[in-house]
């Protein structure tokens, strides 16, 4: 699987103009279903995401109850139609896989201790993707559970970062640039993909995965880089929910 | 903070220092500052600093008056609906009745409301309601509206004077549950009235001199 297409240039500009430490236009709206106790709609690029919280309610089956702390339980969905190719619909493999990351990432964040044997559901469906998915599924989870009034330790976010461009010789890697939030082609033809998710007021890791082959300092060069795209996406994330419950507190005068 | 209205927080948002405050309803406490753990409103009640949730559901808090709504009844006791997490329970020892064991299906069956009070809230959050007290009974007729169970204190106002003016003006019969169920009775019209005068309050719910904006809504629309 070889791409004819430079992933980037020597002037470290990419195949969609961006610089290597430049993110994709993001767009976050809170509150948009109305039946959901709190729900956020994302747009990361070519990502279409939507969110929707439930809860906290009481866990079922009863044996998954834990009398200390809440659960959370995440589903990361795509829908069908999300990809070029028709995806086979339900969960699969990968889709359980992010479920459950994601779970655990929230899982840490969320004040679990305020509802014993309660669940709290996030619903994370991915109405259109382009790489990049969780991290967008779980930043506008993030959202919606502050838009749900769950009470949480901070608002989670996440933002990948990964290496493209590097010279194949016989196996042998070389070169190649670490870049932010990596798109459709540099996912799919890129050498690595470093997702995590943080709590951005204390910088803790949630998440971190990671996809391919980085060296020591390539590592620590892509964390930095990513954890600099969450504080960025936290921002965003914040201006959505003060824009959100501002004009419920506007009163015209 | 300005003075038209009310400062909104987010969770994981700075909001004042241990040395000035102490922590209180909807904050957490790291490194000597104070954080919102909750989307609200900032509130400073010397020496406590609090954040009031805009959203959420209800928490339960002993000796509450709520509208609860039947969603099982049991042989010995009934599983009642008070929109927090958990269903309460209430047991034939609780009601002001004589009920045979097995026949709980003849006082309350699914789908009625009762107004009742929180017996105990115990740490696992179970939850126990009663309607042994005064003006504890069962709903029959009139309607019930949900808003948020954080603005149930906004809708009864400074020493109920909300309240007052919303059946003043509209004589309905009404009776808001801490766990923010509202239920009106009266003619039509008039419910219909409260009803809005309630969103309005919801909506606006943090704005100042909202009691005197809710008189004169009621006062233009009534009759």
């Amino acid at each position: 699987m070889k791409s004819d297409k430079k992933l980037i240039d020597e002037n470290g500009k990419r195949l969609d103009g961006r610089g290597p430490d430049q993110l994709r236009n993001i767009k976050i709206e809170a509150g948009v279903l109305h039946r959901a106790d709190g729900s956020c709609y994302l747009e990361w690029g070519g990502n279409k995401v939507i969110a929707a919280v439930y809860g906290p309610r009481e866990a079922i089956p009863k044996h998954t109850q834990n009398p200390l702390k809440a659960i959370v339980k995440a589903r990361y969905n795509m829908a069908a139609f999300s990809v070029d190719d028709r995806k086979r619909p339900g969960p699969d493999r990968r889709s359980q896989e992010i479920s459950k990351v994601t779970s655990e990432a929230l899982e840490k964040i969320v004040l679990t201790d305020q509802f014993p044997r309660a669940a709290i559901d996030v619903n994370i469906e991915v109405l259109d993707a382009e790489a990049g998915t969780r991290c967008a599924g779980l930043t506008a989870a993030g959202v919606a559970l502050a838009d749900a009034g769950i009470p949480m330790r901070d608002i989670p976010v996440a933002c990948a970062a990964g290496k493209i461009g590097a010279e194949n010789n016989d196996g042998m890697f070389s070169g190649g640039f670490v870049v932010l939030d990596l798109g459709k082609e540099e996912d799919n033809f890129g050498n690595a993909d470093l997702p995590i998710a943080i709590a951005p007021r204390t910088n803790d890791i949630i998440l971190l995965q990671m996809d391919g082959h980085l060296t020591f300092d390539e590592f620590e060069h892509a964390l930095d880089l990513a954890m600099k795209g969450c504080q960025e996406i936290s921002k965003l994330q914040k201006e959505a929910l003060l824009r959100r419950y501002k004009s419920d507190v506007e009163v015209e005068e | 903070m300005s003075k038209s209205t009310r400062e909104i927080v987010i969770p994981g948002q700075l909001v004042g220092d241990l040395k000035d405050f102490k922590p209180g309803r909807g904050t957490i406490v790291e490194n000597e500052k104070i954080y919102s753990n909750v989307l609200g409103i900032r509130y400073e009640s010397p020496p406590y600093i609090n954040v009031v949730p805009l959203k959420g559901r209800y928490d339960a808090v002993m000796g509450d008056l709520v509208i609860g709504i039947v969603e099982e009844a049991m042989s010995s006791s009934w599983l009642v609906d008070i929109n927090a997490p958990y269903p309460a329970l209430l047991h034939v020892n609780e009601v002001p009745w004589d009920v045979e064991f097995g026949e709980t299906e003849k006082f309350l069956n699914t789908g009625d409301s009762i107004m009742a009070k929180v017996l105990q809230v115990n740490i696992e959050k179970k939850l126990q309601i009663t309607l042994k007290d005064r003006n504890l009974y069962k709903i029959r007729g009139g309607h019930i509206i949900n808003v948020e169970p954080s603005k149930v204190p906004r809708i009864i106002g400074k020493k109920g004077s909300m309240i007052g003016i919303l059946k003043k003006y509209t004589r309905c019969r009404i009776f808001v549950g801490q766990n923010g169920r509202i239920w009106i009775d009266g003619e039509d019209k008039n419910v219909a009235l409260a009803q809005q005068a309630i969103h309005k309050i919801e909506e606006e719910s943090i704005s100042f001199g909202l009691t005197n904006k809710i008189e004169e809504f009621l006062a233009s629309h009534g009759q």
